[in-house]
This record gives C-alpha cells, structure tokens and sequence, in this order.
C-alpha cells in the first residue's frame, strides 16, 4: 500500500488529544518547567532608536539587594556570535557592543533572586545616551531604499507590462500602505536557560525546536550535541518565535551567576526584542480589456526594515501568480530606517501585497461596472501565468461559487453606498485568499508493541494548530489502530527534526514522515508474516497486507492480531525514517538538521505551481454619523487539499479569518515619528478584536484532491485563513460607503 | 523589590488619617489608598507611579458599597463595583446613561474588581505619561514638557487643554455623572463635605500632575445623583474602533426632558476628547427651548466643539465629536421611556 491511499483514510472530524490537558492547565508551556533554584532576568531596553550607549551608571541597581549580575556590552558583548535575522544574514545586535540601531533594544540584562528585585533594579539601571536623530519608517529625513534582493532568481515578469498597460482599453492605478503590526502570542517571548556541566538546556517557546539548538550552539561556540531545547507546547507563535537573539544572552547569565536563568520579558518589551510585520507600501497597475479580462497587471512594492538587513517578503511572487495575464512587471523595494528586524508573521508575504492586489481588483470590478466575482471568473487559470506550468490542483472558483451562495451574494446592489439598514450602512465585498504550498525534510520515529500500542517522536510544534492530533491521526489510520492507542511526542530537540513550522509547511511535513515510518512498519510486520509458516498470510505478497484494527488483514479477508503478527518481529518494533520531499536535494536533511529552513516552495517547482485557494466575503456596516466600522458576518471558503482533520483546520482558518479583519480595521502599532518609538505597546491600546467584533464567522471547505502537489495531498491551511482578507473588508467598506480606502487599518476617521 | 508600607484601613476614619500625607490630587503622591488596584497596580508595575506606602481600603468596602434610590434621587457608594452598578434594575430603569456607561467600559473582569470612586479617579493613558522612559511629560515629571503635542495624539484631547498638556481623561461613568448634575460626598479626619462633581477634576491650567481638588486624605464615599425628569431619558453613547475593552475615541452622555417637541431640559456630558469630565452648558443653553431638529442639534454640537484644539493626528476629533453629539441627541429624543414608579 502506497501511502498516498493514507488519504482516504484522513479527514474525520477530531477533537484536539492535548485539548483537556491545555484546558485543566496541565500543558506545560516553556516558563512553566519547574527548574532548581532559578535566578530571575529582566531586560533593561534603549529608550532612544539610534545612537550609542555613552555610559551606563550601575550603582544604584546593583545596591538592591539580590541583584546577582548585570549584563551589558561591556562585560559580555564578546561572548556570544551576533544573531543573524531571520533571512539568515546580518542584522541589528542586542548586547554585542554598544550601538543602539532601534527603539527598546536589548541593552542589558539584570539578574536576580525575584522576578520583582530584578525588575525594580532594571529601572535604576542609568543609561547615558549618544542619541543620534533617527529616521522611523517611509518618507523620514535619512531612510535609505535600495532593490531586495529577490531569493529565488529575478521578480515575476513575463511580456510587456509597460506597453500592454498603454494599450489597455480599460486601465487602473492605485496606491495602497499597509501598518507596522506585531504578532502579540499571549504567550510572552520567555527563555529559560540551564546548565548541567556542557550540557544547555533551553526552555524556550519556538516554533523551529532544531533550529533553536543549532542558533544556541552557534552562538555560543558549543557542540550542537551538547544543546536541548524544549517547548512542549508553545501559546501563539505566527512567526514571531524562533531562533532569536535572546536565548544566547539567557544562556551566558545562566553561566555566570551559576544558576538556572529565567526570563520572561513584559509584553511591552514584546513589541521590540522580537520581530514584527512591517509597514508597506504598493502600486498596483491593470490593465484589462472591456470584458474584464486582464491585458497588464504590474505591482511595485516597498517594505520598511533596519539598517543593517535587507529583509523583505516580496509579495510579488504570489500575485504575479493570481490571474491569467500575458504581461506582468514586478518589483520590491527595502527601505532601511532606524528600525528593529522585521521578520514572519502570519503569511508574511501575502497579507500585505494581496490586500493590495485585491484592492485594485475590486477597483477594476467596479470600473468595468462588472461583478467582482465574475472579473475573477474572467481571469481565472489552471496554469500559473509566469513559469507557465499548471498549478497542482486551482479550486478557486468553487471557493467563490459556495461561500457566495451562503453568503447570499445575490442581494448585493451593485451601487455603492445603495444598501442601509437604520442608521447602519450596508456593504458587501469579497476577496481571493491564497497561500502557496510548501513542505520540508523531516525525520521521526515510531515504535509498536504487541498490546498495540504505538509511540511516535517527531521534533514537531504544538503553536496551537493541534499539531499532536494531526500526527496521530496519521499514524492511528497508517498503523490501524485507535486514536487512543497512540501517543506522540513533540517539543524537544532531542527528538528526529521538523522543519520549522512556517509557510504552513508542518502538517504536510510531519504527515509524509510519519506516514513513512508506518509504512516500514507495515512492511516489516508483513514480511515476516508472509516467512511465517504459523502465518494465515505464510507465502502471501507482502504488499497486499494492510493493518487494521490491530489485525494484519490480507485480500480476501483473512486476518491475523497484530500481537501475533508483531512478536515476530521482536517485542517492540522501532523505525526511524527520514523523508525528503521530491524536488529538494538529498542535502535538504543535512541542512535541516543545521538548523537550516529547507523547503519545496509552491513557486519554486518545475513541475506545477502549487498553491491553495480559497475566498472571504465580509458584510460591513458603518454608522451613518458616527463611521464606526462593524463586521457581522463572514463566510470564507477555502480548497486546501487533504484536510487532515476538519475540527483543528477549522479554528485554523476561522483564527485567519479573524485576523484578517483584525488587520483590516484594528491592528496598528503606532510610532512616535521623530523618535521612532513605537507608543501603544499593551493589548488596551494594540487593538485586536474582541468576542463582539467577530459575531459569525462562517469557515467552509471544499473538498479537494490533489495527487500531484503532494503524495497525501496536504497543502498548507495556517497561513491562507488571513490573506485577502483585509482588502474583502476595505471592498465591503467601499460599497457600502463610496469611499475607498487605501491604507490600513479602516477608521472611522478615514470615513467621516 | 521595591519596598513599600501596605496597611488596612478597618474604617473610613482610619483611612483618612493613614492617607493624610496622600497629597491625592497631584498623581506621583507617596501615599496611595487601594480600591480596586486595576489602575494603581498597573502604575507601579509600569514604574509610573511609586508610592512609599499603600493605604489598603478593602475593609472599608462592606461599608461604603450600598446602591439606594428613591425619590429623592440615586445615591451610589464610591466602594460599589462597576458591575454592581451597571447591572441594578433602579440605576437601569431610571438612570440608564449612568448604567450604558458603565455596562461600555472596561471588561467583565475589571468591572468586577474596580470601584466606583477609584473609577472617576483613573489615570489618562497617554502613553507619554505611563511609560517613564520618555523623559517630557508635565504630568508625571512637572516642567518638563509634553512630548504628545508633536508626538502620536491620535486619543488625545481637544478640549479643555493647553500647552503643558494634551492627555485626554479616558472615563465614561464620569461622563454621564456631568450630565446628571451629580454630588459627591468626601471624607477626611476633619469630617465630611459635599461637592459638586463637576469640580472634583480640576483644569489643566499649566499643572496637569495636580488632577482633582481632593485634599490630603480625603476620600470619595458616595455619588448623588439628583431626580429629574430627565434622569430616565438619557444615554450614554461611546463610539471607539471596536465593540468592547476599548476606551471612547469620543463619546456623548446626554440627559434630556422634552416639552412635546422643544426642550425643556439638556444636559450633556463629553468623553474622549476632553481633558476632564466634560460638560458643554453652551451647547445646552442653545437648545434649551428649541425643537430638537438635527439642525439644532448640529448647531449645539458646533458650539460645543467651537474652542477644540488639535495636534495631528487628532484632527478628526472635532467633526467625530460633533457627530457623536448629533447622533446622542437625536437618540435620546427618539428615545422610548417607559412610565416607572420608583
């Protein structure tokens, strides 16, 4: 039995097996390991954005009593490797010397007895400033913008865009900006550090367990053999938790004052020791025909990052991809200002640009006086308009025909501003979501014993997506066993690696791996019955067998337990294996086991282009005096393959959904412009949407197979659920308004 | 940690000798009473506001919680929870602004722990003033400047400001107590007063760290809110970005008793853009007599907005403001007030 016949056997609605365990308080998140007689660490953060650090006074700090040690530049600014950023390359440095590139750097470090003690001591920490004057983001005195450097060859192009676009009968041109934002887990970035002789010990939620080992190792000049990083359950990560410049810093305190370290920053501190998502910009040109079928479409963007890293997402690579079109230009800009890093968040390319793309889609609709379904219908492809090859499976328009229908498109007046309810106006819109499908190398291993139980290791991530559940499912339908027979564990270095959960690559990775093992478990359960002569199956072809229901079970019925059939094989029977997907290099697992991100990009195969697809509707209601913005409902639609299990794939496209309006409408981290200093850092003044904002979401999955993009036909579903979003609602809200608004989030200042 | 004195108060008349060096008006006092903490902790944490010793009012409570209201009026006991107060039939049926007010502010679980006194006593929460690391900021460090004029002042105030200072009072029960004329009673050592509470928040005036016109160890232990025929056609309206947990970007109370179709009485209170409880009595004289037309309601919202001052980003706030007004008033003309007997 292949294991592309596992398919079948997946997508029974699931509840989560960690889901009592996180309920009672009994998961064990990072800060929550109890270590032996820990010290406590707080950071002492630069209140200016650029500059240098004069002199630091530590008198009056290090006079409370408890306080252990203070870290600065200046006593191990040597000790550790700078932290590259999350491309891989330079970026800004914490306590390595005393420049000071961003607002609420890391530039020291207080240990103590207490929590309390090391806080207080951090706030009598004097800090004499070289303070330089900062440039905060776009359009600031002293910003410096250069081309990224694309990472996979040049940006989409393809024909004559400048030309087609001239030629154009109908033409569209817009600008559109979207906010700095941070990710804000409710999980803080805590890292807890322990030594035991050489050997490290990092409690640290991450999303990429090997990669925080090899980023520890690294940077410390240790033997990755002799680092272990646990994180058995992580509170929210959307790209914001990783290797990092912390964990280092932790790990050399911890040394130092020859205790276990424990630092768990406040949540204002969050918004500036880790990464965000930065603020973009965009034009977007298209250039169509009368009947709405796309002639040019060129989309030019510029993103905001440090100094010293050309971070960029370089959303491009996905709506070059969106629509048939013979001619299309891109290009991305970085704009360095004094900034920190940028990094991931939630998917960290597409959020942005297909706002932007979406925008200008809907604007188009409205130009053509067409419906903004029907311009999607008219551009609509099976084959990727750039590389020219087909996608692996393009659902895209049965996402738009079912969500439509529920959401009961049909009573939309095409008008802008022509449908109210009281003193509410009323507005309609919809959006493409998209997210290319990714998956990465990965190893894992799965025993079985006689009783029929099985255990499977995989260095996996439980950021909230029920990762634990996927993983069994898997292995419960592959070896025929219950669910409850099964137990998995995730969270630990220790463990065969994972690739970083990112890019929504994990599910489809940690399936095929796991799939795999079980399949050599099959297999050799199967061969030694087939030698068997006390075997039903003595003689048999060993690819015929099955298990199922803790009975190997061959063609024709035949059955034998699977304890009988086990004990051949030993009292436990263990597998490891290690699964490369196809297209990536027999290196990829060297790499991964580095610590490296090694995947099979959607838009990077020779063969197809393989993305999901899916589509938002949003209804809006603006107040007529007042212009706030309410959203009653939405129904998303989204054709992502394999579903593994639709109980945990709906929260995930539900909790995109969500945030996608949260981004549209709400999220903002605001900048004090001549300082660049972020000024609303706490969850009163960071708005996210509260229960009352998000009154019905209504999540729908069209079924789709999908035998070429991978062998289970698993694509990505934690990224999509937030992309195109933000621009249904910006749509929603021009229709029902008449006032299109270009730069998010949507306030009700920017309706007045 | 930072050592601090923490003892209970067992009656008012303790508290008040306990917190007589509390300074209570000017907001970095060394003594500090404790009601519910959901601001004063918050403040220490953040390193805002770092008090020698803590007077612990929690005995005091039992005491000083009582919800009453008859003919005579509404009377609230400063040591009444907000939820204990928002969720009362009598407050709901005849002073529904006081309840909308309260029933929009905050979340479940602050309403829960946060008194009423401690409530119309909360800090601003401009960011100048609750993050110590910026150095200008005339209200937690007088003299030395206000970074929020040319900083981000997209919540901060328009009325009632001045150069020294632009942070906003972020409270809404206060609101709706300017519009219903409220009392509140004060206790020291030396006895008990009766002020109105339109004069318990002081004007900027050049010294925004001195924030109401308590006296060393004086407490607030009761609201009085006079009857009035327009106590029970009133509301309180709060517009902000999202539906709940969020603090006014600008918000309206109004009171209002109608002749047939003139005014016979108006009274309207302004949160979310002032810096203290706001009343707009021009705005009320304007309509006083008048039909309640959106045209005159347009025309008192102007007035009431005639002297805002904006910094930037809060230039949206005059006209947000004016239609925050115009959309209250209009509402509490259309209002369906229901004969109650009390």
């Amino acid at each position: 039995m292949a294991i592309s016949h596992l398919a079948d056997l997946l997508g029974r609605p699931t509840t989560r097996i960690d889901g009592i365990a996180k309920v009672t308080g009994n998961a064990k998140f990072a800060s929550d390991e109890a270590v032996a007689d820990p010290a406590y660490a707080y950071l002492v953060t630069s209140a200016i954005a650029k500059g240098s650090i004069g002199s630091f006074d530590l008198r009056r700090a290090k006079a409370v009593p408890g306080v252990l040690d203070i870290l600065t530049y200046a006593n191990v600014g040597n000790q550790a490797k700078p932290a590259p950023g999350p491309d891989g390359k330079p970026s800004t440095t914490s306590l390595e010397s005393s420049r000071i590139w961003h607002d609420g750097q890391i530039i020291a470090i207080v240990v103590a007895d207490t929590y309390e003690t090391a806080r207080e001591a951090a706030h009598k920490v004097q800090v004499n400033y070289v303070a330089e004057g900062p440039s905060a983001t776009f359009g600031s005195p002293g910003v410096k913008t250069e081309p990224h450097a694309a990472e996979e060859g040049a940006d989409p192009k393809k024909g004559d865009a400048e030309t087609a676009f001239a030629g154009a009968p109908v033409r569209f041109e817009g600008n559109y900006a979207t906010p700095t934002q941070h990710h804000n887990p409710i999980e803080l970035f805590s890292t807890t550090c322990v030594w035991d002789g050489p050997q490290l010990t990092i409690y640290e939620p991450t999303q990429f367990m090997w990669g925080t080992k090899a980023s520890a190792a690294t940077r410390l000049n240790i033997e990755p053999e002799n680092v272990r990083a646990i994180a058995r359950y992580v509170g929210g990560a959307f790209g914001s938790k990783g290797p990092n410049p912390r964990t280092a810093w932790v790990a050399i305190a911890a040394k130092r004052v020859g205790r276990p370290v424990k630092l768990v920053p406040t949540r204002d501190q969050g918004f500036t020791i880790a990464t965000y998502r930065a603020e973009t910009r965009h034009r977007v040109r298209l250039g169509a025909s009368t009947s709405g079928k796309l002639l040019a479409l060129s989309h030019e963007g510029w993103e905001v990052t440090s100094r010293p890293s050309g971070y960029n997402v370089a959303g491009v690579e996905s709506t070059a991809r969106m629509y048939a079109c013979e001619n299309i230009a891109t290009a991305v800009h970085v704009v360095h200002a004094d900034r920190n890093t940028p990094g991931y968040m939630r998917a960290p390319p597409e959020t942005p640009y297909m706002f932007a793309l979406e925008s200008a889609m809907d604007e188009l609709a409205y130009a053509l006086r067409m419906d903004p379904i029907e311009l999607r219908r008219v551009n609509d492809t099976q084959h990727d308009p750039v590389a020219g090859i087909p996608f692996s499976s393009r659902s895209l328009m049965q996402c738009f025909d079912q969500a439509a229908q529920r959401f009961g498109w049909s009573r939309r007046k095409p008008t802008p501003a022509s449908m109210r309810d009281g003193e509410w106006l009323v507005g309609f819109g919809c959006a493409t979501a998209c997210y290319p499908t990714n998956i990465g190398p990965a190893a894992a291993r799965v025993s079985l014993t006689p009783d029929g139980k099985a255990n499977i290791g995989i260095a996996g991530h439980e950021i909230g997506t029920g990762a634990y559940t996927t993983v069994a499912i898997v292995a419960a339908r592959a070896l025929g066993l219950q669910l409850s027979d099964v137990t998995v564990q995730m969270g630990d270095s220790a463990l065969p690696p994972l690739m970083i959960a990112g890019g929504s690559n994990n599910a489809a990775s940690a399936a095929h791996v796991v799939a795999k093992a079980c399949e050599e478990i099959r297999m050799r359960v199967s061969a030694a019955a087939v030698n068997a002569a006390d075997s039903p199956f003595h003689g048999k072809n060993p690819f015929d067998l099955h298990l199922e229901n803790r009975q190997v079970v061959g063609t024709g019925g035949a059955r034998e337990p699977l304890n009988a059939a086990l004990l051949r094989t030993g009292r436990r029977l263990e597998v490891y294996a290690e699964n490369i997907p196809s297209g990536l290099p027999r290196s990829a697992m060297d790499e991964l086991m580095k610590g490296k991100t090694v995947m099979s990009r959607g838009t990077g195969r020779k063969d197809v282009a393989a993305f999901a697809f899916g589509a938002h509707f949003v209804e809006v209601r603006v107040h007529e005096w007042t212009r706030e913005i309410r959203v009653p409902r939405v129904v998303s639609a989204f054709a992502a393959g394999t579903i593994v299990n639709p109980v945990t794939a709906r929260s995930q496209f539900m909790g995109g959904a969500i945030w996608g309006l949260s981004s549209a409408l709400l999220e903002e981290t605001e900048m004090d412009q001549g300082t660049a200093r972020y000024v609303n850092t706490n969850l009163a003044d960071y708005l996210v949407p509260v229960n009352a904002d998000v009154p019905s979401i209504d999540i729908i999955m069209v079924p789709e197979q999908d035998e070429r993009v991978n062998p289970l036909g698993i694509k990505g579903i934690g990224e999509i659920g937030i992309v195109g979003m933000n621009a249904a609602v910006a749509n929603a809200v021009f229709h029902a308004t008449g006032k299109r608004i270009r730069t998010l989030p949507i306030r009700a200042e920017k309706l007045l | 940690m930072r050592p601090f004195v923490f003892e209970s108060a067992t009656n008012l008349r303790q508290a008040s000798y306990l917190g007589l060096r509390s300074g209570q008006g000017e907001t970095d006092a060394k003594v500090q009473f404790l009601a519910g903490g959901t601001t004063l902790l918050d403040l220490m944490k953040l390193g805002v506001l770092r008090p020698d010793r803590i007077v612990d009012l929690g005995p005091v409570h039992a005491g000083h919680d009582a919800i009453h209201l008859d003919a005579n009026g509404l009377q609230l006991g400063a040591f009444a929870k907000m939820a204990a107060a928002a969720e009362h039939p009598g407050v709901l049926a005849h002073y529904p602004a006081i309840a909308q007010s309260l029933q929009l502010a905050a979340s479940a679980q602050l309403r829960n722990m946060a008194t009423l006194g401690g409530n119309v006593l909360q800090k601003t929460r401009c960011t100048y003033y609750r993050d110590p690391t910026w150095r200008e900021c005339n209200k937690r460090n007088p003299g030395s400047g206000c970074a929020a004029l040319k900083g981000f002042n997209r919540n901060h105030a328009i009325l009632g400001v001045d150069e020294s200072c632009i942070a906003q009072y972020p409270g809404d029960f206060a609101i709706a107590l300017m519009a219903l004329d409220a009392q509140v009673e004060l206790s020291s050592a030396s006895g008990s007063r009766r002020i109105p509470f339109a004069t318990l928040h002081r004007a900027v005036a050049g010294q925004p760290h001195i924030e109401n016109t308590l006296r060393s160890g004086e407490l607030i232990t009761s609201f009085i809110v006079p009857p009035g025929a327009w106590t029970r056609r009133s509301l309180y309206l709060k517009v902000r970005d999202r539906t709940s947990y969020e603090f006014a970007i600008a918000s309206a109370a109004i009171a209002l008793d109608m002749d047939a179709e003139r005014v016979r009485t108006v009274r309207i209170g302004l949160g979310g853009m002032a810096s203290r409880p706001w009343r707009a009595t021009q705005a009320e004289e304007l309509l006083t007599g008048q039909p309640l037309t959106e045209a005159n309601a347009q025309a008192a919202a102007t007035t009431a907005l005639k002297d805002a001052i904006t910094h930037g980003h809060n230039d949206f706030k005059p006209e947000l403001a004016r239609r925050t007004l115009v959309r209250a008033l209009l509402q509490a003309r259309s209002m369906r007030v229901a004969d109650a007997e009390l």
